[in-house]
């Protein structure tokens, strides 16, 4: 009965937490802990929701095929250009959204609760659970949408929630840059997906997801085949800024200035994740474009070797943590492009939790010791520091891909996958990037909580409120993956694009990937732990200076983009500045000045006198009569007595 | 024999007067109550005329549907006519009930009532008039009441001159309109609306007929202050109390409109190609001198008044296709426009109450001193600007919408204006709540005045936000003005 209720009313999922914020903002801002509950018990509710909705969905045998949709007519137009366009909005329950629903509202409800934390005292503790609230609900959104258009409301609105929450230390300047170059990137990408569902509505003339699906399996119209490449393309730009694919990854490290929590939640186990959700859920197009698919793999693949390779040199806990979101994200990218919807949302799942439980970690370490960052001044913390060290060491395995892990499990799934479509050369660059996960991560992990202690630093445990989460995150990041074993994958048999497949258990690659990732912890082990001068790392860095600081630098993107700005935004800034400012400014104040100069003239008029009005009556008169004789089209005959 | 007789040729059914009955006798019956009642309780009969006023508007309102004709077409009873009055009673109940401290500041209380109850029967009767004779009876009620009402303060020097102006101005207009409803007649032999509209069909085009047409237009152009026969409503708008000149900017304007439309509409369709383009010029014009001119001004009324001749513009701009469309539009803007300017009179009856003052600068800071007044010119400014969703966007969006054709450039003249407008409309605002204010005592509203202005500004919300109910009742009375 109650996962009856649950499936019927899922859009409830949304919009408990909706009206969390709302009664946030307008009602309990003055009462922290009042707010901070709200906001907390919205989303608990809205997890049980999901769960008893997401177990009808999987009890009820409710496949990919025949998703469960309710939906209303949300407004429609009726134009000469575009017949009944109708936009509906609604909810789409299918296996995908409803694991999708559960990770979100599960995870959202810990990290919500490590907020309450991590926040203690901070300025503005209300009004940052309001915008978690109003974040949590534009996500669920994103999740149930069956329209693209609704979809779209709800990815602006999270881009919204992720520029208010990464400025949300106002008075730090790099905040606030960062946020704005969270909205400004993603918003340059939004545009491009803009366009593509607009396109997507004039060619098929809806945005409902279940009928796109349908109309564009059966589309035959190979004259304008390449309508949809440019759609899918467009589609695709979204997706890259969202989730951090190269080359619009450069906001999301710089994204780190918010909270911890946020870095935890936003960017790393939900939001950022909602590109690679999108083009899943669009599947059904890119399935038709091979080259949009090889443009998602190669996009992937290289997103993921890319962002490992800087992540080798960063010294910021949280910044490595970041890249290595950009890393796994572009391995969920690659895994969409070889066409393995499985293997994606199955290492989009183990992620949410060993990322979560990780960016957590690293909230609580820096909380510990008064926001220092660096991994170099850190070491030893694992004494004064158990639950947080030994939860941080096994999300490093998960990720890391060390068996029974659930980064193993999907990882692997990924690289089979990949394998399976014969791209040697992405298999290749993923397997080399798993490589380096391992020895990125657990570079960080031993100069942060093992060796020697940094005698400057007094750190001490976490309350309850910070550890709690991240014991039950743990307790993910171990068993998440074994949904999906190679000997019993029961993740593939509801989560899957077109049938039902998984491949075999593939021992060689297995092997391949657990020797690579002892490999990277090994090589850390022993540049990081065992040599505690860590002459060989200095040495390393030396010896490749020009590699070094090309990596340090993040391969100046940033750089390039900052150049790009300066050099032709600004130049053509200053162009059309001045022609605001001389034509544009010169034609408004101009009708300006001449209404005023003219009303000014025409008061002469109004003298007071009665004559003069009269006078001015009967020249009316006159001037009407006139008119009336010459304007129309034939007065001028009767009145001039026919004299043409 | 003979009483037979005379029942055969002119059948007469007074029951279709009731309405006019009721308030010519509520009129009475105020006058003589104000003999009769103490000058201490003379306060009372405002509430008397408010609640005959709502007595009567239910009768009109129960009457909805009826379809009448008194004398072969003399008098006509329709939901148009009936729209028209509720319409009148509406801004008269407003009036009454908004200024009635005002009134009783000048004295008089029963003779003013009684006048604007008179003025109102004026208008009722121009709304059903079918005839010449009818409307023009109707038209001087109307316009003798009011000249009475501009000098109604008559130690005030500013009032009694423009009373004498409004008197002279309006005598030599209507003489005009005389004169050409004069030979109208002539023409065609007829004073029926109805009628001459059948006749004039037909007939070709005389030169006669064309100096007809423009002395109309020009004698009813004084009525709807059309430029450029507005001249003398700044200054008659400027001195008269305000209440009257809140009165007198909606009731007089838009039951001069109630009757340009059958005559123009019903009357004169066959030569519509003639006219129509001097009507598109005038309203342009109109447009355009009145919101240039309200820009320099520095008194809220004037200002108010040129205001309020750019909305005569707007209106005008209905009535030049003489579709359905547009018949809509007019009536429906002049039924919105009733909240948006009583709004704005009351709260400057109210305010030169307290301050004396009717000069902008002295509006500085009023925010402060009473939120609810500042709040509510503001809206009702933002509504005649014509900003979304308030009401004056949805009745500007029907009056241009009805515009097809030659006529575009209209809309365009339109738009222009209308943000030129937003610069004196928001000035306005802009002293309001920007400026500190020299005395900042609080202004406490009385309950009267804050009923009227709450409920001008929520009419003029609702029906901008939601313009659908009254757009169906007005489509229903404009549809109902063909079926004669």
């Amino acid at each position: 009965m109650y996962v009856e209720f649950a499936l019927q009313h899922a859009w409830l999922v949304p919009l408990l937490p909706a009206l969390a914020f709302v009664a946030i903002v307008f009602l309990t801002r003055p009462w922290q802990m009042l707010s901070a509950i709200l906001a907390v018990g919205s989303m608990a509710s809205s997890c049980v929701i999901a769960t008893l909705a997401a177990y009808g969905i999987f009890t009820n045998h409710e496949y990919v095929e025949k998703p469960l949709v309710y939906a209303t007519r949300w407004f429609s137009l009726g134009m000469p250009a575009m017949p009944d366009l109708q936009i509906n909005v609604g909810v789409q329950l299918d296996p995908v959204s409803a694991m999708m629903m559960v990770m979100v509202s599960f995870i959202s409800t810990f990290i919500f609760l490590y907020s309450i934390g991590y926040m203690n005292g901070e300025d503005g503790f209300s009004v940052f659970f309001s915008y978690l609230s109003l974040f949590g609900a534009s996500m669920l959104l994103l999740v149930i949408s069956s329209n693209l258009l609704q979809m779209f409301v709800a990815w602006e609105l999270v881009g919204l929630c992720s520029y208010l929450l990464i400025g949300f230390y106002t008075h730090k300047i790099s905040a606030r840059e960062a946020a704005k170059k969270a909205f400004v990137t993603c918003r340059i990408a939004d545009f491009g997906l803009l366009l593509g569902i607009l396109s997507l509505q004039i060619v098929f003339g809806t945005l409902n997801l279940t009928e796109l699906g349908e109309k564009i399996a059966h589309f035959e119209d190979y004259t304008t085949f390449g309508i949809l490449t440019m759609i899918a393309v467009l589609v695709f730009m979204g997706p890259i800024a969202k989730s951090g694919q190269f080359p619009l990854h450069v906001w999301l490290p710089d994204a780190m200035e918010g909270p911890t929590p946020v870095s935890a939640l936003i960017h790393a186990a939900t939001m950022v994740v909602a590109g690679v959700y999108l083009v899943g859920r669009t599947m059904f197009l890119f399935h038709e474009v091979p080259s949009a698919m090889e443009l998602v793999a190669v996009t992937g693949a290289f997103t993921a070797l890319f962002a490992a390779t800087i992540a080798i040199t960063q010294r910021e806990i949280k910044k490595i943590l970041a890249y290595s979101t950009v890393s796994q994200l572009g391995y969920m990218m690659l895994a969409l492009g070889v066409g393995s919807l499985t293997a994606s949302m199955f290492h989009m799942w183990t992620h949410a939790f060993f990322k979560a439980l990780m960016f957590l970690g690293a909230g609580s370490v820096l909380v510990a010791l008064h926001h220092k960052a660096d991994v170099w001044e850190m070491g030893g913390l694992v004494k004064k520091m158990p639950i947080t060290a030994w939860t941080f060491v096994i999300g490093g395995l998960a990720i890391a891909g060390i068996p029974p892990f659930a980064g193993f499990w999907s990882k692997d799934e990924i690289l089979v996958a990949t394998l399976a479509e014969g791209h040697y050369v992405l298999f290749a660059m993923a397997a080399f990037t798993a490589f380096l996960t391992a020895f990125y991560m657990w570079r960080m992990i031993f100069l942060a909580f093992f060796g020697k202690e940094n005698p400057a630093n007094h750190p001490k445990e976490s309350p309850w409120t910070m550890t709690v989460p991240l014991l039950v995150l743990a307790v993910g990041a171990i068993g998440a993956g074994w949904l999906g074993t190679p000997w019993h994958n029961v993740w593939a048999e509801w989560i899957y694009f077109g049938s039902p497949h998984h491949a075999a258990a593939n021992y060689g690659a297995m092997m391949l990937s657990v020797v690579l990732a002892v490999a990277g912890i090994g090589l850390a082990y022993t540049m990081y732990l065992k040599d505690t001068e860590k002459v060989k790392a200095k040495a390393m860095a030396e010896k490749y200076s020009t590699a070094y600081r090309v990596l340090v630098n993040k391969y100046y993107i940033d750089e390039l983009y900052l150049w790009f700005n300066h050099a032709l935004v600004d130049g053509a800034a200053k162009i059309f500045y001045l022609f605001d400012i001389y034509i544009v400014d010169g034609i408004v104040n101009g009708i300006g000045a001449s209404a005023k100069v003219t009303g000014e003239g025409l008061r002469v008029f109004q003298t007071g006198r009665l004559q003069n009005y009269v006078l001015i009556f009967f020249i009316g008169v006159l001037i009407v009569a006139v008119l009336m004789a010459f304007v129309g089209p034939s007065n001028a005959v009767p009145v001039m007595g026919g004299v043409k | 024999m003979p009483a037979d007789m005379f029942a055969l040729t002119l059948p007469f059914d007074p029951s279709a007067l009731t309405l006019e009955m009721l308030m010519a006798g509520l009129a009475m019956l105020v006058l003589i109550l104000g003999i009769i009642v103490p000058k201490g309780a003379r306060h009372g009969l405002g509430w008397v005329s408010l609640l005959g006023i709502l007595g009567i508007m239910a009768v009109a309102v129960s009457l909805w549907g009826e379809k009448r004709e008194l004398l072969n077409g003399m008098y006509l009873l329709d939901n148009y006519a009936l729209f028209w009055k509720i319409t009148f009673m509406t801004a008269a109940a407003l009036v009454i009930l908004g200024c009635m401290r005002f009134v009783d500041n000048m004295g008089n209380q029963a003779e003013y009532y009684s006048l604007t109850l008179f003025a109102t029967l004026g208008m009722m009767v121009m709304a059903s008039a079918g005839d010449f004779i009818t409307f023009y009876l109707g038209l001087e009620l109307m316009t003798l009441s009011f000249v009475i009402l501009v000098c109604f303060r008559k130690t005030d020097a500013k009032s009694v001159e423009a009373g004498i102006k409004y008197l002279l101005l309006a005598g030599m207009s209507s003489a005009v309109l005389l004169y050409g409803l004069t030979l109208i007649y002539g023409l065609t032999g007829s004073i029926t609306i109805l009628e001459i509209g059948r006749i004039i069909a037909m007939q070709p085009l005389s030169p006669a007929l064309v100096l007809a047409v423009v002395l109309v237009i020009a004698g009813l152009g004084f009525k709807v202050s059309a430029v450029p026969f507005h001249m003398w409503s700044p200054d008659v708008y400027e001195g008269a109390p305000t209440p009257v000149t809140a009165y007198l900017a909606v009731g007089s304007k838009a039951a001069s409109f109630a009757i340009i439309l059958r005559l123009f509409v019903s009357g004169l369709p066959g030569i519509w190609e003639n006219w129509a383009m001097v009507m598109a010029i005038l309203a342009a014009v109109t447009i355009i001198v009145g919101n240039l001119v309200a820009i320099p001004q520095t008194n809220i009324k004037r200002m108010l008044a040129y205001s309020s001749i750019a909305q005569a513009g707007y209106i005008l701009v209905g009535l030049v296709t003489a579709t359905e469309a547009g018949i809509k539009g007019v009536m429906f803007y002049c039924f919105l426009y009733v909240f948006a300017t009583m709004a704005a009179f009351v709260v400057a009856t109210y305010y030169y109450n307290v301050s004396g003052s009717d000069e902008l600068r002295d509006y500085a800071g009023l925010a402060q001193r009473s939120p609810l007044l500042a709040a509510v010119m503001l809206v009702a400014l933002l509504s005649m600007a014509g900003i979304p969703p308030l009401a004056g966007f949805a009745g500007k969006f029907y009056l241009f919408s009805s515009i097809v054709g030659d006529f575009l450039w209209l809309v365009f003249v339109g738009l222009i204006m209308s943000m030129v407008s937003v610069y004196y409309y928001l000035r306005v605002a802009l002293v309001m709540y920007r400026d500190d204010p020299v005395d900042a005592t609080p202004i406490s509203v009385s309950s009267p005045v804050a009923v009227t202005l709450v409920f001008a500004t929520i009419a003029t919300l609702v029906i901008g936000i939601c313009p659908g109910p009254l757009s169906e009742v007005v489509n229903g009375a404009a549809h109902t003005f063909f079926l004669h």
